[in-house]
């Protein structure tokens, strides 16, 4: 089964590490099962009688520690794998996804859109930023062993760092109706080079932090976060990555997550000494729209 | 009226009176109260659920046999997982050991002459059938396409099928399994023979005790889990619709809550079975008796706190997801103390090859397969990739049909003398035995490597390098299609033809085979007492319970 991220030869460790463990404790019971099958088959003159008590109770203690030990070790060890990929490299290209019935809609950052297909270079790590527009999917790339759902209303990230050149399946694997067998696309993968040049011969557009730019004066956010009316709502420059004060002495950091409810949802969490006015742009802003809102938000161009 | 004056099909000597004769008009059964009459009503029921869903699942076989949708359409096939996973998992899995095999022994086990609550077990009966036909409407009017799991928001606001009548199937024969359970436990406690204290009960006793209480503690979150969704479909009411800020997850946390234990209910019952058949078969105690009850309890027990591992992409915390995994893999310990105290009742027994004792080892053997994978789904890095494809399709089948499905099969055939008072031809039952263990690792093992190579589950259409396994997969079904049918044939034609049997025709310990064959009406003609452990086959010269309750010698 081919290799093509950092990650899959660890996960695939993982898994030769159980599958000989599974060979070893089936042929354990399968030959044991055999052989007292055919020793003591009825009528056969092997010796029967009792076995003491105390040796099976020392049996059964034995094997229970036995078991629950390298149990214990085998969760460890697939623990330790999946800690250490909790943190995504800060210096990954950000690719925006969103998912709804039946396609992948994929952005890069300079704005190049695709659907169903994702160019990446290969060796540079690569975060995506997943949403849905409807039901549940979920982002699979065997060849990678990365898999993510990616759920309406929220945003959840995954990262990989593909490792060999090549065209990889893209699968959506949580069921999401009529068409769920053909939410499918590839990852493309390619020399740092060969991805330059695609990227550049891409109609570029401007970048989603400039899009975004372009919504937030027309969707009417300057009207209250505009540098001179800060009376009434919030400065947004520099509110990415912060801890922000809401009502009750809580702190919530704004990432992606917070940016998004706050657009959608204003009222979730309400800035410390603020008044609830800000509207929902629930059915306003698309998807995509909150995406771009969401980039420029991110950007450093918020003034 | 009701006696028949001749051998009826069933009936043990003419004119003799039992369970079976002892009323033969559609009322006398469609009313009975009895435990043992209320057993077959299940079982109809159940096999007629049983090939039902295996043509649903005959037909999605045929369907991928090749990589394009040629067969079926995408919402057709939709709508046939989802008919075979609905009717597999609730109306056969979950009922099945339970309420047939569960419902004729438990009191004849313990020396009882009836279940705690004879009606409402009747009344259980009636529920059960009222949600299968339910469902079984909806699946006939159009179908469900939500796959047996409903998973939210698409049940709720995008599924344009029968959602609602099918998940009100589901409610309703909910509600049958929390009254069997209660009334499983009740009898347990209230209804036990002189002498039969808990540490001499049956390994299937004991199961039974294990199954009811997660039936009766994890059903009710089923139900709230069903009403909720229920409530956001019909009313509108935003729980899971995350644009109104509901939370689209919530509803796997409860669906999980519950189904999670549910795939204890299916196997703890398979595991009691299955150490009444391998005692008896190679006449030992079965080894370690005590570890053997308190790995049953454990794994009822902490089945309530490993649902989260069916949910570690879904985005919920990385702590939370490696608490589940740590947990995931301290259950397989007392599933492991089980295979290894079956394999250890084997050590200096007298082994007979029977037909029930073929299935017991093959569920051994597809259980171990089963739980083995179990861990390679319980490790989180392993369990990303693994999960939602058909490497999760092949787990469960090997644990849920594997073994939960050959153990019914074992039961069945080591209690069909007691329940019929025939024999069966024992060449065929264990050519059917082998065809089932063959088959079934022919059909589903490929599953493991199409899973791995990441096949996802639930796709209609698939590229093509993937076809060579599924074609395997599907030439394996054909044979355990048959494997399924061939009983059906020999059991059939024993009730009319086979030989009488004895009351005890294995030389059996349980308090079950001290009664006629079959059973008159009220079980025992004076309670038993109970005067040892149970399993006491290799005593030399073993006393069976005393004293004897059938008034008649009876060893042929
Ligand atoms: C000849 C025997 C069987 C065959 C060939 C078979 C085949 C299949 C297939 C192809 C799927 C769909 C996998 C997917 O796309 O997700 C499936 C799902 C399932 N099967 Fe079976 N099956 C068989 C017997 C059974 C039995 C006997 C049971 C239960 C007693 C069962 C329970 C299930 C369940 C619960 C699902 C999940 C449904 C879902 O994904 O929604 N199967 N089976
Ligand atoms: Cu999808």
């Amino acid at each position: 089964m081919i290799q093509a991220s950092t990650l899959a030869p660890r996960v695939d460790g993982i898994f030769w590490m159980l599958t000989g463990l599974s060979v070893a404790i089936m042929l354990l019971v399968g030959l044991l099962i055999l052989i007292f099958s055919f020793r003591y088959r009825r009528g056969s003159k092997a010796k029967r009688g009792p076995v003491p008590e105390k040796l099976s109770g020392e049996i059964e203690i034995g094997w229970t520690v036995a078991t629950l030990f390298v149990f214990v070790f085998v969760f460890w060890f697939a623990a330790a794998l999946d800690t250490e990929q909790f943190e995504i490299p800060k210096d990954a290209m950000e690719i925006h996804v969103v998912a709804k019935q039946w396609m992948w809609k994929l952005e890069h950052p300079n704005g190049a859109r695709e659907i169903n297909a994702l160019h990446v270079p290969v060796g540079v790590p690569v975060k995506l930023v997943m949403t849905s527009q409807d039901v549940i999917h979920s982002f699979f790339v065997p060849a990678f062993r990365t898999k993510q759902d990616v759920l309406p209303g929220r945003y959840v990230q995954a990262w990989f760092q593909a490792s060999k050149v090549g065209t990889y399946h893209l699968f959506c694997t949580e069921y999401c109706g009529t068409d769920h067998s053909r939410m499918i696309g590839g990852i493309i993968v390619q020399s740092p080079a060969d991805y330059a040049r695609w990227s550049s011969g891409q109609p570029q557009g401007d970048s989603l932090a400039d899009q975004g730019a372009g919504l937030f004066v027309a969707m009417g956010c300057t009207g209250c976060h505009g540098g001179s009316a800060v009376v009434r709502a919030p400065s947004l420059a520099g509110l990415y990555g912060r801890a922000v004060p809401v009502g009750d002495g809580r702190f919530v950091t704004a990432d992606e997550g917070y940016l998004r409810d706050s657009i959608l949802l204003p009222q979730k969490d309400i800035v410390a000494g603020y008044a609830p006015v800000m509207p929902s742009y629930q059915g306003v802003a698309s998807e995509d729209d909150v995406v771009k809102l969401v980039a420029y938000l991110k950007s450093g161009k918020v003034k | 009226m009701g006696d028949a004056p001749e051998a009826g099909l069933l009936g043990r000597e003419p004119g003799e009176r039992n369970y079976l004769t002892a009323g033969t008009t559609v009322r006398s059964w469609l009313l009975t109260t009895d435990h043992k009459r209320i057993a077959l009503l299940y079982a109809a029921g159940i096999t007629f659920f049983f090939f039902l869903g295996g043509a649903a699942a005959t037909l999605m076989r045929a369907e991928l046999v090749t990589p394009a949708g040629d067969l079926l359409t995408a919402d057709e096939y939709n709508r046939t997982f989802t008919l075979h996973g609905v009717i597999m998992v609730w109306f056969f899995l979950v009922p099945s050991i339970p309420t047939t095999l569960g419902n004729f022994l438990l009191p004849l086990m313990i020396g009882a002459n009836e279940v705690a609550y004879p009606k409402l077990n009747l009344f259980s009966w009636y529920l059960w059938l009222a949600g299968g036909l339910l469902t079984l409407f909806a699946l006939l009017a159009g179908g469900v396409d939500t796959g047996w799991t409903f998973y939210t928001p698409f049940s709720t606001l995008y599924s344009n099928s029968h959602v609602l009548l099918a998940a009100a199937g589901v409610f309703v024969a909910g509600f049958s399994s929390i009254a069997t359970g209660i009334n499983f436990i009740a009898t347990l406690h209230l209804l036990r023979a002189r002498g039969m204290t808990w540490m001499r009960l049956p390994l299937f006793a004991w199961a039974m005790y294990a199954t009811s209480l997660v039936m009766v503690l994890a059903t009710p979150v089923l139900a709230m889990a069903l009403l909720l969704l229920f409530a956001e479909r019909a009313f509108g009411l935003p729980i899971f619709d995350p644009r109104a800020g509901g939370d689209p997850v919530l509803f796997q946390h409860l669906f999980w809550f519950y189904s999670h234990p549910a795939v204890y209910i299916m196997i703890l019952p398979a595991m009691g079975v299955v150490s009444e058949v391998i005692a008896c078969e190679a006449r030992r105690r079965v080894f370690g008796y005590e570890f053997m009850v308190y790995a049953m309890l454990m794994i009822a027990i902490i089945g309530f706190m490993v649902w989260g591992h069916h949910m570690f992409i879904s985005g919920q915390s990385p702590f939370a997801s490696l608490v589940f995994s740590a947990l995931s893999f301290v259950i397989a310990v007392p599933s492991a103390i089980k295979v290894f105290n079956w394999t250890g009742t084997l050590y200096r027994g007298q082994i007979r090859f029977s037909t029930p004792m073929l299935y017991a080892l093959g569920f051994v053997g597809l259980f171990t397969l089963g739980g083995l994978t179990g861990l390679f789904l319980a490790s989180l890095p392993l369990d990303v990739h693994l999960t939602d494809t058909y490497f999760v399709t092949a787990h469960f089948h090997y644990i849920m049909v594997g073994g939960s499905v050959s153990a019914f099969f074992a039961g069945l055939h080591f209690w069909w003398p007691k329940i019929t008072g025939r024999l069966y031809s024992e060449t065929l039952g264990r050519f059917a035995a082998v065809s089932m263990f063959f088959g079934f690792n022919f059909t589903f093992f490929p599953q493991f490597v199409l899973g791995y190579l990441g096949m996802p589950r639930r796709y209609h259409e698939y590229p093509p390098e993937f076809q060579a396994w599924h074609v395997m997969s599907s030439t394996g079904a054909v044979v355990l299609a048959f494997a399924y049918l061939w009983p059906l044939c020999y059991l059939g034609w024993s009730l009319v033809k086979g030989e009488r049997a004895s009351d005890n025709p294995h030389d059996a310990t349980g308090l079950e085979w001290q009664t006629r064959s079959p059973p008159p009406t009220d079980n025992f003609a004076e309670p038993p007492i109970v005067t040892g452990p149970p399993y006491r086959y290799h005593e030399e010269g073993y006393a069976p319970h005393a004293p004897a309750a059938a008034d008649e010698p009876q060893r042929p």
